[in-house]
């Protein structure tokens, strides 16, 4: 499948490091070149310098020809004006977005986006961990919190 | 009306200023405070300091109520927000966005975003006007043969406006194969032909007549060409 990813934080990276390992073909973009360090040496996909809200940064990614585009950047705005994009412009099949803010996220979801809420999940991971009675060490809850914070 | 402004910059200030004299009812959301508070003291209790593109935010500001939402920030993905949240989670009758890359204009007209402005537009739109020149669009060069497809917009002032193909001296090797109608009506000409106002020709022509095909078509050279 050939995947778009905007964003190329810890989770950009991480799902673009996954789907790359899986033989996808994978292009990132992100506005700071530096943010492909996150990126490991194994990492056979392309990277590209540019907005994901410009139509022309978009197109040199390859969009026109892309199965799926994910925006994972951590502002909401950017990640669902992207998303749009993909989808009213360029007719992606599988259009993805986060969403931090829980409201926007149902709102986005309500006009027919597939919206992933890091919020929401982190917080019932967390509220999982606690009321799990096990008492068990740092579970994935914390270890995802953790992720969640600095992606 | 109730009129609520995102972004109290230059634009946001003066243009509450103007509503507030109309008689409106305004209110500007400003995210920093120093800005906020500058306002106040020019305008009156007129601004809230918080994130316009929080829908907390939003409800605080009584956007349910709002009869119109005008998103002036620097950000086009923060004002395309501004107007979806007022629209579709506070049923906003009319959204206003400022657009500062004029490349946005279509996503956001395709969104439902009621009205756009682009000041990026506007000035290149009175450019436009104030200089007119007919410059050729290059379409494509063929390789090899020094040889190019180019377009070009027939001018009012042009001398062969009404005049068929066959009157018209073209330079060596050039050749009018299209003509597009001011209606979008294609014709494929023949030397009989007659050119329009309007008309886009469609030409072949070599890389080093382009300028005499250009006063062909024309007449004088453009006096201010960019």
């Amino acid at each position: 499948m050939r995947v778009i990813i905007m964003g190329c934080g810890r989770r950009g990276a991480a799902l673009a490091t996954m789907l790359d390992g899986e033989g996808h073909d994978v292009t990132v973009i992100d506005v700071d070149a530096a943010a492909f360090s996150f990126l490991p040496d194994s990492f056979a996909g392309t990277e590209i310098v540019g907005s994901g809200t410009d139509e022309d940064s978009l197109r040199r990614a390859g969009i026109e020809q892309a199965d799926a585009f994910v925006s994972t950047t951590r502002g909401d705005n950017r990640n669902v004006m992207a998303a749009q994009m993909a989808k009213h412009i360029f007719n992606v099949a599988r259009v993805i977005t986060l969403v931090h803010d829980p409201i926007r996220e149902e709102m986005y979801r309500s006009l027919g986006f597939r919206t992933v809420s890091p919020t929401r999940i982190i917080a019932e991971s967390l509220r999982e961990a606690i009321l799990a009675d096990d008492g068990g060490e740092a579970t994935g809850a914390a270890a995802e919190a953790q992720t969640g914070s600095e992606g | 009306m109730y009129i609520i402004i995102v972004g109290g910059g230059k634009i946001g200030y003066f243009l509450a200023r103007q509503l507030l004299e109309d008689q409106h009812e305004v209110l500007i959301v400003e995210q920093a405070a120093d800005k906020a508070a500058q306002i106040a003291e020019d305008l009156g209790e007129i601004v809230m300091v918080g994130d316009g593109c929080e829908a907390s935010t939003m409800e605080r500001a009584g956007m349910a109520r709002a009869d119109m939402a005008i998103a002036l920030t620097g950000d086009d993905a923060d004002n395309l927000v501004v107007c979806q949240v007022a629209k579709h989670k506070f049923s906003v009758p009319f959204t206003i966005a400022m657009i500062n890359n004029p490349k946005n204009e279509r996503i956001f007209k395709m969104l439902g975003i009621n009205a756009t402005i682009s000041s990026t537009s506007v000035i290149l739109a009175h450019i436009e006007q104030e200089l007119p020149s007919h410059p050729l669009i290059p379409l494509l060069t063929l390789k090899g043969g020094g040889l190019e497809i180019v377009e070009l917009k027939i001018p009012p002032e042009s001398q062969v406006v009404g005049k068929p193909i066959k009157q018209v001296l073209l330079p060596q090797k050039s050749l009018i194969t299209l003509i597009i109608g001011a209606d979008g009506q294609v014709r494929l000409p023949t030397s009989d032909t007659v050119i329009q106002v309007g008309d886009e020709v469609v030409a072949v022509t070599m890389l080093d007549s382009e300028e005499s095909l250009r006063s062909a078509l024309i007449g004088a050279p453009s006096v201010r060409a960019f």
